[in-house]
């Protein structure tokens, strides 16, 4: 019925029917239009849509991994790990600069409690380092500000609050300086070989233990790849990759022996100093400390330009510095024990060659002097290192510059001096072996008044003149002695464990070589040290009355020009089971009886189980 | 205004002569009732995590305007359309008036004062507008009939529509301003309007949009909002900056591509569940379809605005008088421009300016309006079938 009457259509104009028939045209051309634009997005480039969808969608949040734990050699935590709350700005998402940042800024600060300039100040800082990284501008916020910001990150663009591991150090400022710090990887770190595939933003160390086995300590990331909706909010976990922390390291370091050296050396002479404990026979680290120590707690704390300058500045005794292996000094003293190892082997002398010392002498047209004038006779070796005889020295000094060859520097080099020791510690300063050569050049350089004269080696061989060492270098000539002839390489690192405890990795001692001492000429020298420390007129002698094992050591002290004098002390104490040697200097100590050598018996009771007790000695020797 | 009706002789007597009640052009019925069901679908299951703890909010609410509306246009089309010629002044007076209304106290939605919130719906009176405009200025155009040739008819109706066009532009709403010139154009357009006059007109908007776009901003005055600058120009370079207006261009597009040809489903269709697809149950709702029923989908939709587009030519020409057919002719141009720039600009080829896609949209007011102006469609059919069976022929233009 219907088609009927359809069928019998009214006439219109032919205007009319143009106008509709331009305007139907139109249609059918925009639905053309429209279905070939829809057959190539959905049918020629649905593929290339769908894979843009769908990576729309996932976003791969890293999950941190903690560090590994450093423990000492009897397994007590040195440093570990705890969980922080930090507020992240994540540059690349933040407003633009001006009046919406500051707003931003403005608001942040109000809640995370800092001023907006403090934070603009903490950006650009942190920027200037790491360019692309997000930049924490606060640490441990409390819980109420993470819930708030977290259920706001449209209010906060570019701002993120993330769950951070910090490196907590309980025992605060003991050990400070072996174990560095940690930070986000460099772009320069990014190109090393060293941090080959180590994603950026990853947590690595800087510097001390943490760089040099960071490999060890550093665990994998995990990532949660999360699906998401436009504004970044988590609808669920599409994958999880748990991280993993860390091994653990095991140092040689003992915790306790540690805390003895520093308390030991702190307080004393002007507050600066540096011991160092190593096991003679194979180089292990039983202590290393400097002082001002600073507690390393500090670096969780994004740190303030303030707090950066009283860490390093002089006038605070820069408690950043490790005077241990970064302290060049000159030796006073101790350094007599490489002088007789020089002179003994070159035959100069045998142990028993007898040497008159009046108190004084005159090389070229310079009067040398004991140490107040005192004359100590006609002594041979033993006794010449008992007393700390300067004179003996001196002549030794005189002869040794007269052998072709440099005999005094060459053995100063063997047993460790003017080179690094090796120690598993960045940074280590290689100290200054005085040398013809080296003033010399010096000297056609114009950098120096004069050349090189028998004075230069005659102070060398009492540890004065241009020499400059480390404690730790003292530490390893005086082991090479204490272990027949055998140059051991300082090392941290004992043992790479995994989270239970057992052991992946046994770190190898790094190599040692020896050295050629007869046996009779390190006796010599051994009874010297020996005598030294117990005989009566030995140097430091007073200070070990009572102390009930044997020492064998050698007092030191040290002119250094614009200081007061600088006391040394370095020893080596036998034991089948645990022998030690200990290196002890305290800046503008005085003599090396007065501040090192009782701060090295109080580190040898501590390491031997003997009553703790301050003994000064009385002994005004060099 | 008067209030006493203009009778014609062949109007007042123009009863269908046969099964009034069944004087429907069945495929429109058809093509509507399909689209309303496509948006039902598309709707239902593309907001379904939007409203939380009630997945079908859009669902019911569309619903509800859809099953009004349908009895509305059923309503309307039983009707006479052709008294409403002599309430032209009135309609055109409400709608200048409500517009002016909704400026000075409309609430704000996504920035711009459109519609006021009345107990359970809120209206927004520059769609009712739309319809309003294509019955007012189609009343005007048949009292001017015999001057069409004047450059002065031409002119009158372009200005009675470009006033409430410059009063919703301001709102600001360019999309729905934009349709009001359209119809505006498509009512002369069928009327018979000479050529000249719209060479004329394509001139004039030329030298305007020069004026507007370029001239304007270049002396400090702003014209446009920049966001509707950026959304009218940001579609010639789509990846300029993922960040802003071109942001919702770039994820249509992903999302119509990555439907592919079956469609990826509504539980894997992620731009539209995971809100990446901005304003997916209004604006964006083709390239929800697109995503999740893919070019099938798309293509049963296109094709049904194509039957609704056929039909809604072909009563054009079967009314029975000029006003029926200038009504029909505003209708259709409304309905093809809202169809084209909506899909248009959600595939990729046309800028973003807003305008709600008919019947698919969520959305009372356009739901109701559009479905309104369909039963006109349907009333124009069968008073030009009533005319013709009882008469043989429609009247002379």
């Amino acid at each position: 019925v219907l088609q009927l009457q359809e069928d019998r259509r009214p006439p219109i104009t032919p205007q009319l029917a143009l106008r509709v028939a331009i305007l139907g045209g139109f249609a059918l051309m925009m639905f053309a239009i429209i279905f070939f634009r829809l057959w190539f997005l959905q049918v020629l480039s649905g593929e290339r849509y769908l894979a843009q969808a769908n990576n729309n969608q996932v976003r791969d949040i890293t999950v941190p991994a903690p560090r590994g734990d450093v423990v000492d050699r009897n397994g007590t935590t040195l440093v570990d790990n705890r969980v922080s709350i930090a507020v992240q700005i994540e540059p690349r998402k933040l407003p633009p600069e001006g009046a919406p940042r500051d707003a931003l800024y403005r608001r942040l600060g109000r809640v995370i409690g800092m001023s907006p300039r403090q934070i603009t100040t903490e950006v650009a800082g942190q920027r200037k380092r790491l360019p692309y990284a997000n930049v924490t501008i606060k640490s441990d916020v409390p819980r109420d500000v993470f819930s708030y910001l977290f259920e706001r990150q449209t209010q906060f663009p570019g701002v993120t609050v993330a769950r951070i591991y910090l490196r907590r150090y309980p025992h605060d400022g003991i050990g400070a300086h072996l174990f560095g710090n940690v930070g986000q990887i460099s772009p320069d770190e990014l190109k090393q070989l060293r941090f080959k595939g180590v994603p950026q933003g990853t947590i690595v160390g800087q510097d001390g233990i943490e760089y040099v086995y960071d490999r060890y300590l550093r665990g994998r990331d995990g990532a949660t790849r999360v699906q998401i909706d436009s504004l970044g909010r988590p609808k669920g976990e599409l994958a999880v990759r748990q991280p993993a922390q860390g091994n653990n390291l095991k140092l040689s370091v003992d915790l306790d022996l540690q805390k003895a050296g520093q308390d030991a050396i702190s307080g004393l002479g002007n507050g600066r100093g540096a011991f160092v404990a190593l096991d003679p026979r194979n180089g292990e680290v039983l202590a290393l400390g400097s002082s001002p120590t600073f507690n390393p707690n500090v670096f969780a704390k994004p740190l303030t330009e303030a707090r950066y300058k009283a860490l390093t500045s002089q006038a605070n005794g820069a408690p950043l510095l490790d005077r241990a292996i970064r302290g060049e000094y000159p030796t006073g003293s101790t350094f007599k024990l490489i002088t007789a190892t020089a002179a003994l082997q070159s035959g100069l002398i045998t142990p028993d060659t007898v040497l008159d010392d009046p108190g004084s002498i005159q090389i070229g047209n310079i009067t040398f002097q004991n140490s107040g004038g005192t004359p100590h006779g006609s002594i041979a070796l033993r006794e010449a290192i008992q007393v700390s005889s300067d004179v003996f020295f001196y002549r030794m000094g005189a002869q040794l510059n007269g052998l072709k060859g440099d005999v005094l520097q060459r053995w100063a080099r063997r047993l460790g001096i003017g080179r690094p020791t090796g120690i598993d510690l960045p940074g280590e300063f290689s100290g200054l072996l005085p040398s013809p050569e080296w003033r010399d050049r010096l000297f056609r350089n114009k950098l120096t008044d004069r050349p090189w004269t028998v004075g230069d080696n005659v102070n060398l061989a009492v540890g004065q003149g241009d020499l400059q060492a480390t404690p730790l270098q003292m530490a390893v000539a005086y082991s090479t002695i204490a272990n027949d002839g055998r140059v051991v390489t300082p090392h941290l690192g004992l043992e790479v464990d995994d989270a239970a405890g057992r052991v992946l990795q046994t770190i190898e001692p790094g190599a040692s070589h020896k050295v050629n001492v007869a046996a009779r000429n390190r006796q010599a020298i051994l009874d010297g040290l020996r005598l030294a420390a117990s005989a009566p007129g030995g140097t430091s002698a007073d200070v070990f009355a009572g102390f009930g094992r044997p020492v064998y050591g050698k007092t030191g002290t040290a002119e250094r020009p614009g200081h007061a004098d600088q006391s040394w002390y370095v020893c080596y104490s036998p034991d089948p089971r645990r022998p030690i040697v200990i290196a002890v200097t305290v800046e503008e100590g005085g003599f090396g009886a007065e501040a090192a050598a009782p701060a090295a018996r109080l580190i040898l009771s501590q390491w031997f189980g003997v009553a703790k007790r301050f003994v000064a000695g009385s002994s005004q020797t060099r | 205004m008067s209030t006493s009706p203009i009778t014609r002789p062949d109007e007042s007597s123009a009863m269908p002569a046969r099964e009034p009640l069944l004087q429907f052009d069945w495929l429109l019925l058809l093509s509507v009732v399909g689209l309303v069901v496509c948006s039902l679908i598309a709707l239902g299951t593309a907001t379904r995590g939007d409203v939380p703890g009630d997945p079908h909010f859009y669902l019911v609410r569309q619903g509800a305007y859809a099953a009004i509306g349908i009895v509305l246009m059923l309503a309307v089309s039983r009707m006479d359309y052709s008294r409403l010629r002599e309430l032209k002044f009135g309609l055109y007076g409400i709608m200048i008036g409500s517009i002016l209304l909704v400026l000075a106290v409309g609430g704000v939605a996504r920035g711009s004062r459109r519609s006021f919130s009345l107990p359970f719906i809120s209206v927004q009176p520059s769609e009712v507008g739309k319809l309003l405009l294509v019955l007012a200025l189609s009343a005007f155009v048949v009292d001017r009939v015999r001057r069409l040739r004047d450059r002065d008819t031409t002119a009158r109706t372009m200005m009675l529509a470009l006033i409430p066009a410059m009063l919703v532009i301001i709102q600001p709403d360019l999309g729905t301003g934009m349709v009001y010139i359209v119809i505006a154009l498509a009512v002369l357009f069928i009327a018979g309007t000479s050529w000249r006059h719209f060479t004329a007109l394509a001139i004039v908007f030329a030298v305007s949009t020069t004026l507007v776009l370029v001239a304007a901003p270049a002396m400090g005055v702003q014209v446009l909002k920049p966001y509707q600058v950026q959304r009218l120009t940001g579609f010639l370079n789509p990846s300029s900056d993922p960040r802003d207006q071109t942001y919702q261009l770039n994820q249509s597009r992903i999302a119509i591509g990555a439907g592919e040809k079956t469609g990826r489903g509504p539980d894997h269709a992620t731009q539209t569940r995971l809100n990446f697809l901005p304003e997916h149950h209004t604006d964006f709702v083709f390239a929800v379809v697109g995503e999740e029923f893919g070019f099938l989908g798309a293509a049963i939709v296109l094709s049904l605005y194509a039957l609704l587009i056929w039909r809604a030519l072909r009563i054009l020409t079967l009314a029975k008088n000029l006003y029926g057919a200038l009504i029909a002719g505003g209708i259709v141009a409304m309905l093809m421009f809202q169809v084209f720039v909506n899909v248009g600009m959600t595939v990729g080829i046309m800028p973003i300016t807003g305008v709600p896609l008919p019947l698919m949209s969520y959305g009372g007011s356009s739901v109701l309006v559009t479905l309104i102006a369909l039963g006109l469609l349907q009333s124009i059919y069968a008073q030009g079938r009533a005319a013709t069976a009882f008469k043989g022929r429609a009247l002379p233009f």
